[in-house]
């Protein structure tokens, strides 16, 4: 028999101990307190933290407009204006402001990767809930349904992710609305196998024989007691995937999947389109890459400290 | 073990009606009715009733999804709009380009990463245990296409070291046989050619092989780190066998499985990558193909892809499983 070991943060309310009663410290409150010893995890932090205020204060970091091309004249095939004190990166191909493109890139990768995850999260966490909540009931219709939607969730699955979101985008057509339930709908089956793996492995434990024992329904266990102490994995990987998102969207644009709006600055689309200057001005290409690279970074040393965090295994 | 075969294999089953299922549904939801999606813009009234009447579309929604079906076990994945050839035929002539590199790719991340994950793991802590680290972390977050495009232009076009394009030099009049070009060369014995076929490999892999390289020092380091703590490590210690041969048989042989399953998690992975890196180096492979099939909005083409790959990818994760049993008898007798 495996054993189950007790979710983190000590002993649940379900044996009728109020939470203030319980000694020691809440399970995310504890998981904070470690990430914050962590350099890592703050290196990850601060490069997250200046992504986002960068993305929110674009409008305040920049006079121009992203796209604008208002000095395409300056721009030849075989010169592109570098940096200058009226445009600190230089122009891009096209001749707009290349600061103006990054930082309204980093608020359009923002918004791409919060939506898509939170569209992935969703209906992720929702298709493995139901599944790991019959899963965790039991009983033969509970079975029958939990196999069910992990069939659906393996079809998904046996279609490598980048290439699902292809195929999706491809039928949405080319819009930001298209790229991020692209993204999104690619990460459905992680979200889903995660949580519904995690409940299913709480609803193995003592705590749950106990409640069981005490008589609660099987529908208010889950609710109560299986679903939320299950969910910490599911949010760790939501930060992870928020790297993948920032990286996927660009993929897509390198494919030619990604909007065409030429308003919308967007950082992959910039890398393709610099391609053929890189002689002339490889910052153009540079810039915008290095700066997926390291948003990527942030939440990847941020998200595996958070796992690492809450993980029972690794905490001292 | 036959039996855990066959039961995978059934299971492989329900994933592919249902994805079967899926790209039935895909190729409905398309914009405009499904003959014109499948003909493109240079449909005209006769190529439309030729499809509808070869797909049936003019049929119950049913007896259409019988027709596919019965299309797909024929081995008949739809024509591209391009060009009228078989998605089929096209995918067999290209897919050895891709398993060529894909291959390559996951051979470098696996004799790179495995030794170095490894010694990561025995010098815990210190710089050469920091240094791989920070670098599989930067290789996991660099984009593909990123990396392709900065070793193109630096090692290609600036350094010319190295070919920027391409499967072989065209000027070399190679003989080919099985389209696995540096096999080719061996079996030829144009040994030109297999060295040329080679040097063309070297960037396209590299840019393909890096995520797959740092995951893989990842999980070996950390899969290393745990075994060596382990109780029956202690125990050879204590007997005095030879460093080597408790690393050898007993750290390495256990440390192994979570990084096999990793390796056959890459598959996924490579054959995403593949569109990307493939696409830069106009290395003409199905990645490529697929790329050019997405710029065209040939969805024939799209459709059979994604089945065909999907199916590959169930095999390899089915191989996976498989070696599992090699390299843990509890998973045999299990």
């Amino acid at each position: 028999m495996t054993v189950t070991l007790p979710p983190a943060g000590g002993p649940p309310a379900s044996l009728g101990v109020a939470e203030d009663e319980v000694h020691g410290v809440s399970l995310w409150r504890g998981a904070l307190h470690r990430v914050r010893r962590n350099p890592t995890a703050i290196a990850g932090a601060v490069i997250v933290l200046a992504f986002v205020v960068i993305a929110l204060a674009a409008p305040l970091l920049t006079q121009y407009r992203p796209g604008s091309a208002q000095w395409s004249g300056q721009v030849t095939p075989s010169s592109v204006p570098g940096p200058s004190a009226d445009h600190w990166l230089g122009l891009d191909r096209f001749g707009s402001d290349m600061w103006t493109q990054m930082v309204y890139g980093a608020r359009q990768s923002l918004v791409y990767g919060v939506v898509s995850t939170a569209i992935g999260l969703t209906a992720g966490a929702t298709l493995g809930a139901l599944a790991g909540g019959f899963g965790a009931v039991g009983g033969r219709f509970g079975i029958w349904v939990d196999s069910f939607l992990m069939r659906c969730v393996d079809v998904m699955l046996s279609i490598p992710s980048l290439l699902l979101a292809v195929s999706i985008a491809a039928v949405l057509g080319q819009n930001s609305y298209a790229v991020m339930i692209a993204i999104g709908a690619a990460q459905v089956p992680i979200f889903a196998r995660l949580l519904r793996g995690s409940m299913l492995s709480q609803g193995r434990s003592d705590y749950v024989l106990a409640a069981d024992a005490l008589g609660l329904r099987k529908g208010r266990i889950v609710m109560s007691h299986v679903l939320p102490n299950s969910v910490g994995p599911t949010i760790v990987q939501a930060t992870l995937n928020l790297a993948t998102a920032i990286i996927e969207v660009a993929a897509l644009s390198y494919l030619g999947l990604g909007s065409s709006d030429p308003a919308i600055a967007e950082w992959g689309r910039m890398l393709v389109a610099a391609q053929d200057r890189f002689d002339a001005a490889p910052r153009l290409a540079v810039l915008p890459g290095v700066a997926i690279a390291i948003t990527a970074l942030g939440f990847t040393l941020f998200g595996e400290a958070l796992r690492e965090a809450l993980d029972p295994r690794t905490r001292r | 073990m036959l039996r855990f075969v066959l039961r995978r294999l059934a299971q492989m089953v329900p994933v592919l009606v249902g994805l079967s299922l899926l790209l039935f549904a895909w190729v409905r939801a398309l914009p405009g009715d499904p003959a014109r999606a499948l003909l493109g813009e240079r449909a005209t009234p006769e190529g439309l009733a030729r499809v509808n009447e070869a797909y049936g579309f003019d049929q119950p929604v049913l007896a259409q999804y019988f027709i596919y079906v019965k299309a797909l076990l024929q081995g008949d994945f739809g024509a591209s709009i391009q060009t009228g050839q078989p998605v089929m035929d096209s995918f067999l002539e290209r897919f050895p380009a891709t398993i060529e590199l894909g291959l390559t790719a996951l051979l470098l991340a696996v004799v790179v990463g495995v030794p170095l994950g490894y010694l990561a793991a025995r010098h815990q802590g210190r710089l050469l245990d920091t240094v791989v680290v920070s670098g599989s972390l930067l290789g996991v977050v660099t984009p593909v296409f990123f990396l392709a495009i900065l070793l193109k232009l630096v090692f290609a076009d600036t350094l010319h070291w190295l070919p920027t394009a391409l499967r072989q030099n065209p000027r070399i009049d190679a003989t080919h046989i099985t389209n696995f070009y540096v096999l080719d060369g061996l079996l030829t014995q144009e040994w030109d050619a297999a060295w040329d076929a080679m040097v063309h490999l070297v960037l396209p892999a590299i840019a393909l092989g890096t995520i797959p390289l740092a995951i893989i020092v990842r999980i070996t380091r950390a899969s290393v780190a745990e075994v060596m703590h382990e109780d029956y490590v202690r125990t050879a210690e204590a007997k005095g066998l030879a460093a080597s041969t408790i690393s050898r048989r007993h750290v390495l042989r256990n440390a192994l499985l979570p990084v096999v399953t990793t390796i056959g998690l890459q598959a996924g992975l490579l054959f995403a990558g593949a569109v990307l890196t493939e696409t830069v180096f106009a290395f003409n492979g199905i990645g490529q193909y697929l790329f050019e099939a997405i710029g065209r909005r040939d969805y024939p083409v799209l459709q059979g892809f994604i089945l065909f790959i999907a199916i590959v990818y169930s095999l390899i994760n089915l191989l996976v499983d498989l070696s599992y049993g090699l390299i843990d008898p509890r998973v045999r007798t299990g």
